[in-house]
């Protein structure tokens, strides 16, 4: 059976005053039904981009996107609408993407009713049954956003991201907008119903405890390139990539008694716009010497576990001469 | 107490709006030692930005009021002095950093220019002694003085921050108040403005007010920490009381929402519904209705100031017996 997603080295360019940015430069992965892939990077680092991408809420630059083994790299205009039935987006801020004029219910309803199969009372009937799957009470049926806190508006944005029964959800940051207890009601009910009704999540964050705990397989980005994937566990054991170590130790841990090193990184992220061949982590790693001027190919220097550097096996027999 | 910078009493915050009236800040009282760096850790619309706002008095009135209180700083209440008395002490001997170092920054002058200003306002120094002071806080922070005649748009959102401390610095202020200030920026800059806050705290001896949602911010710079809900000071203690002796019921929910790195749980146990509404004024605790441990008392009588070991108090009625 093919995997429900897969990604073939995806490239979204934007064409800028300045020359092409490459958002998304030649990312390739596969997604399993009912499993979460977590996508962390820095901001501009094209997680979003990606997201988009896969949607087709952007068009594709290059690459293929199967789903269910069907090539929907260039949707027809048909398919794409039924193409919505599979693929959802929940969005970052549940200020911004509902729309103030429209009640709770009408939000919930509007994906089911330009679908066009059911009937207005039937529409009505599955929105109440939307908003007691995400928790929202049937009293804040003819509320309006501007009503509710944070939390309910998000249960509304996951509300109607269920509404036609996807198989595969893109969340853009659905939670770092929320303070930390409503933070954890959601994430909780993402992990819900992702249990009783098996959709696969695409999980873009750039909050790492969060994704450790969410997901499955966790890639990391950075300037639009993947530089490194693994399970959520082994990343965290193990990570090997020279920016992974140090995004990973960078994370403020809530343990006074942590003393871990931190890795403090030099300088910041440079322009994806035109960018150089070879190592775009190049100018910050401490371990960057000529041969990173090369591009980096992806190697598995351990099962399951991709990096993009070429000193990964120097890295790799550096750590087990110290441990 | 001599060794005592900061002595804030019985605050009391209000806003007052044509529809209600806000109860932001209810009775807070708190200490701030000289060199100390204490964190005020809550959830948005919990008072803290408002505590800040009110010891430099620049909350905007209307609609803020500032009903009862005192604010003691060097020998003075700062409540009673005058407008021009404040000048004085703002930017000066108290200094703010903002949140959002996008906007907290002149777009139409150079960032040296910015520096120098703070630097001439409060001292009786030559222009070209203000400049090379300026030229100084700037590689203090880490830029180069030769970009001193760029203009804010010309930097990122890590460097940004830093000319923000730079000019919060630059007067060798005796208290800081930091509110959210590494936010904004991604997790690799957040360790380096964090490391480089503390080398510049511990050099200048400055006390700061940490103000933050992040209890791994906390845990990583925090001496002693203050955990507000709703307006209050709910528990108070050194980071070891808080982060090992952790007493109040809503600071032990709050660690029970954090996804921990090092756990294999997979749900999280949030808090239950939602922050007061902060325009009721309850008989009890303002943290009953969500309290998994409330009784009637609580939700009757306001509860008191309980100190459960030395310099550890807790606002509640569970804790420490005396009924």
């Amino acid at each position: 059976m093919p995997p429900l997603l897969e990604v073939k080295n995806l490239k979204k360019y934007f064409n800028t005053k300045g020359g092409m940015l490459h958002a998304v430069d030649d990312i390739s992965f596969t997604l399993d039904a009912g499993k979460t892939l977590g996508v962390v990077g820095e901001s501009g680092c094209g997680k979003t981009t990606l997201g988009r991408t896969i949607l087709h809420l952007l068009d594709v630059t290059s690459g293929q996107i199967l789903f269910e083994g069907r090539d929907i790299t260039y949707p027809k205009k048909k398919e794409l609408m039924k193409l919505r039935e599979d693929m959802q987006i929940i969005f970052q801020d549940p200020y911004s993407s509902l729309d103030p004029r429209q009640s709770v219910k009408e939000t919930i309803m509007e994906p089911l009713l330009i679908q066009g199969k059911l009937s207005k009372a039937e529409c009505e009937k599955k929105a109440k049954e939307l908003m007691d799957t995400v928790g929202l009470a049937a009293r804040f049926e003819n509320a309006h956003p501007h009503e509710l806190d944070g939390g309910r508006r998000q249960r509304i944005g996951i509300a109607r991201a269920l509404a036609l029964g996807p198989k595969f959800i893109v969340c853009d940051e659905p939670v770092s907008a929320l303070d930390v207890s409503i933070q954890a009601q959601i994430i909780n009910l993402l992990l819900d119903l992702q249990e009783s009704l098996g959709i696969a999540y695409m999980f873009v964050t750039h909050d790492l405890s969060v994704v450790k705990y969410i997901s499955n397989d966790i890639m990391v980005m950075y300037l639009g390139q993947m530089v490194e994937k693994a399970s959520s566990d082994e990343l965290f054991a193990n990570p090997i990539h020279p920016y992974t170590q140090a995004l990973l130790s960078a994370i403020p841990i809530p343990d006074i008694h942590n003393k871990t090193k931190r890795i403090i990184l030099k300088g910041e992220l440079t322009s994806p716009i035109n960018p150089k061949p070879g190592c775009r982590f190049r100018p910050r790693c401490i371990y960057a010497t000529e041969e990173c001027e090369q591009p980096q190919v992806l190697t598995e220097p351990l099962p399951n576990h991709f990096v993009a550097c070429c000193k990964c096996s120097e890295l790799l027999n550096n750590r087990r001469n110290t441990q | 107490m001599p060794d005592n910078v900061l002595e804030i009493r019985d605050l009391v915050v209000e806003y007052h709006t044509d529809d209600a009236h806000i109860y932001a800040v209810n009775g807070v009282s708190l200490n701030v030692k000289k060199g100390e760096t204490i964190g005020l850790v809550g959830e948005t619309g919990a008072g803290k930005t408002t505590i800040a706002k009110s010891i430099l008095r620049i909350l905007q009135s209307p609609p803020a009021k500032i009903c009862s209180g005192s604010i003691m700083f060097d020998g003075a209440d700062l409540m009673k002095l005058s407008e021009k008395e404040m000048q004085h002490i703002r930017g000066n001997k108290i200094a703010m950093i903002f949140q959002d170092p996008m906007t907290a920054l002149n777009p139409i002058e150079t960032v040296g220019f910015q520096i120098e200003e703070a630097i001439r306002l409060h001292n009786k120094i030559s222009r070209v002694e203000a400049v090379r002071r300026a030229c100084e806080m700037l590689e203090m922070v880490g830029i180069p003085a030769e970009r001193y005649k760029e203009y804010p748009h010309q930097f990122s959102g890590g460097m940004k921050q830093r000319v923000v401390i730079a000019m919060a610095l630059a007067c060798k202020p005796m208290l800081l108040l930091a509110d959210e200030p590494t936010t904004a920026l991604d997790v690799t800059i957040q360790a380096q403005v964090l490391e480089m806050m503390n080398d510049l705290k511990t050099k200048l001896n400055t006390s700061v007010i940490l103000i933050t949602h992040d209890l791994g911010v906390v845990a990583n710079m925090c001496d002693s920490v203050a955990v507000v809900y709703a307006g209050e000071i709910v528990e108070y203690g050194t980071a070891e009381d808080i982060f090992d002796r952790t007493a109040h019921p809503y600071t032990v929910g709050l660690f029970n929402s954090l996804p921990r790195l090092n756990t294999t749980e997979r749900r999280l146990k949030p808090i239950k519904g939602l922050m007061l509404d902060p325009t009721i004024k309850p008989p009890g605790c303002r943290f009953s209705d969500r309290c998994p441990e409330a009784t009637e008392k609580c939700c009757k009588q306001p509860p008191p100031d309980v100190e459960v070991s030395p310099g550890h108090i807790v606002k509640c009625w569970l804790r420490g017996g005396s009924n």
